[in-house]
């Protein structure tokens, strides 16, 4: 299992990474998705891989899994959604605005139009 | 314990809360209740930073958890310090922001105004690293918000590089609070720094990854080189009085490296070591970049975010150094460098409701030129670092407490030339916008625009550049300029009161041992 998750987090980065470096927002957006993913398994890894145990103290179990990392993966997992869905709105409203979906600045934030 | 500890959370979320249910249609209402929102606020920092000024740490226990099992909130001299700062730079912002009408250029900036104040004071009052990273996003996306503030095809772009790098921020935020946590198995930041400093030294490889990685993701948040490539366009195309307020954003990064890496990874240990070995020559990249951006922009919006860079920089110069009288220098230069930060955009934007665009090339005189040259000259040589403002008084500490460095002769050669690359980029700007301006001045300027008459309720949306028709006070907005620049004469003739508080918040940070006390022990009548 061990093996499981970490190959799993390790590709989801890695294609996450690649996604977030292209030039179109869509991708980015799927990047950002997938890497989101990938932290969130890794969050669950943190508090040791332990399968079938419950995570409140309770009379006669000996094995516990330690309930913060699930906790923090459900705070994880709201804020990451909440801030995908404001980054595919503005690049809806971007595209819109601007025409296309690339997402590096065109030379007239730099530059002023007239002397291209 | 003060309740009070938790009132800059809670005040401006219940006025935020408050303006979108019942004044979302009145602008007047919403205008007034913001406002005194946020004199209340500073009302609030006044008394907290009375309350660490007798050098006592505060910690208020939310739900009266007992230390590492609940949230804790610390109040020290540094975060009452940046909280007064914060409150003083919102309430005096928000006044432009009214007198130039561009809270009526979209809908809910006063909302999403008092939002942002939660997140920044949340983050500088917890103890709790992985509520840090909660009062983080809360900051963020009230600032996504108000950087697309009034619309606009090129706002909008730049707000989507903003907000995608800091996803990734925060996706690395994350991952390094779990590998702390792995290693610690606490998120406390006292009970952490017991902990690591119980740590064999031949056991801290992965603490070194995850103190590396956290440095990281706060120099993001501080845009130090190579991690600055978000700033430029994003401050450069937000509204004025919103990247005003931003300049205190870079210093939430540079407020949570020194916060993390004196007390939960001193400079004693090997961690902190390495994380100093790294920061140093970012904080010279940082300021070369920066200094020199000045000179290579042709966007006044631009020059102002090249300036905010280069700022950065000279802090975490400092910061690097991780002695108490690196950081005393440290913190009075961040008090200067929010305040001229902060005017330089307000500025900067006083300029584009006249001329129409910020681009540096000559253009029709202004009305009102001489009052706005005589601001900039003045806010570009207090960003520049010279005297007699207190950036130079700032710069002059960092130079003396860098003295006997190892890499002393790199930082005064970076922070001595970049001054005058600064100065030059300045003066370049400055002489292309006044200097050379056309004369006569626009076909019939009226230099005092009639009464502002009653507020439209309809918001007007989509022009990216706020001009003088719309403006509810021009009065106001030169008040609100010289207010800050009155706070930069003030730090310089104060410099020296203010120096001791620096010492002395920079001497209670260089002692964690006091934080272990107040915040693990005592903890009787808790849960």
């Amino acid at each position: 299992m061990e093996l499981l998750l970490s190959s799993a987090i390790g590709v989801m980065t890695a294609a996450g990474i690649y996604l977030i470096l292209r030039r179109r927002s869509f991708a980015v957006v799927l990047g950002t998705t997938m890497l989101s993913y990938a932290i969130n398994l890794f969050l669950f890894s943190t508090g040791r891989l332990v399968v079938d145990a419950p995570p409140v103290l309770r009379d006669g179990v000996a094995a516990h899994t330690d309930p913060l990392p699930q906790a923090l993966v459900l705070t994880a997992i709201v804020i990451s959604f909440g801030m995908t869905a404001v980054l595919v709105m503005m690049a809806l409203g971007a595209w819109l605005e601007g025409g296309d979906d690339r997402v590096d600045m065109p030379r007239d934030d730099r530059a002023p139009p007239e002397d291209a | 314990m003060s309740h009070l500890l938790i009132a800059p959370v809670l005040l401006p979320a219940v006025i935020g809360a408050l303006i979108i249910l019942w004044m979302r249609d009145d602008l007047l209402l919403q205008r007034v209740f913001s406002i005194a929102g946020t004199v209340a606020l500073l009302g609030v920092a006044l008394y907290l930073a009375g309350l660490a000024g007798t050098g006592q740490i505060q910690v208020y226990r939310l739900g009266n958890w007992a230390a590492p099992f609940g949230i804790v909130l610390m109040l020290d001299r540094l975060a009452a310090l940046m909280l007064l700062l914060t409150a003083a730079l919102a309430l005096v912002v928000q006044l432009y922001a009214t007198g130039s009408g561009w809270d009526r250029k979209g809908w809910h900036f006063h909302a999403l105004w008092q939002f942002q104040l939660m997140g920044l004071c949340g983050a500088f009052l917890t103890g709790d690293a992985f509520n840090l990273f909660v009062f983080f996003e809360i900051l963020l996306i009230a600032s996504y918000g108000l950087m697309i503030h009034g619309g606009g095809a090129m706002r909008l772009r730049a707000g989507v590089q903003y907000i995608a790098y800091n996803l990734v921020g925060s996706v690395l935020f994350l991952a390094a609070l779990g590998v702390l946590y792995a290693v610690t198995g606490t998120l406390n930041m006292a009970d952490m720094a017991a902990r690591v400093a119980a740590m064999p030294a031949q056991d801290t490889a992965l603490l070194r990854t995850g103190a590396v990685l956290l440095m990281l993701v706060f120099a993001i948040k501080a845009a130090l080189v190579p991690l600055h490539f978000w700033l430029p366009s994003t401050y450069a195309d937000a509204p004025g009085p919103v990247a005003a307020l931003f300049a205190i954003m870079t210093k939430v990064g540079i407020y949570a490296i020194i916060r993390f890496f004196t007390l939960v990874f001193p400079h004693g240990g090997t961690t902190g070591q390495v994380v100093a070995e790294l920061l140093l020559p970012a904080a010279l990249f940082t300021l070369a970049i920066g200094q020199i951006g000045i000179l290579g922009s042709r966007h006044l919006g631009r020059v102002a975010a090249f300036a905010a860079i280069g700022s950065v920089g000279t802090l975490a110069v400092a910061v690097a150094q991780f002695s108490p009288q690196a950081t005393a220098a440290a913190l009075y230069y961040l008090i200067h460098s929010t305040l001229a930060g902060a005017a330089l955009f307000l500025i900067a934007d006083m300029i584009g409701a006249r001329r129409g665009d910020l681009w540096l090339r000559p253009g029709p005189a202004l009305p009102w030129q001489g009052m706005i040259a005589a601001f900039f000259m003045a806010s570009a040589v207090a960003m520049a670092g010279m005297p007699p403002f207190s950036g130079f008084f700032g710069k002059l500490m960092i130079l003396q407490a860098t003295q006997g460095a190892p890499w002393a002769v790199w930082i005064w050669g970076t922070v001595l030339s970049t001054s005058l690359v600064a100065i030059y980029g300045m003066a370049r700007a400055g002489s292309v916008l006044f200097w050379q301006a056309r004369e006569p001045a626009l076909p019939a300027p009226d230099p005092e625009p009639g009464p502002p008459g009653p507020i439209p309720t309809k918001l007007e949306t989509h022009e990216p550049i706020q001009d003088l028709g719309d403006a509810a006070s021009p009065a106001l907005t030169a008040v609100a300029v010289g207010a800050l620049l009155a706070g930069i004469v003030a730090l310089t003739l104060l410099a020296g009161p203010a120096m001791r508080l620096a010492e002395a918040a920079a001497a209670q940070l260089h002692d964690p041992a006091a934080y272990l006390g107040a915040v693990l022990h005592g903890q009787e009548g808790t849960k």
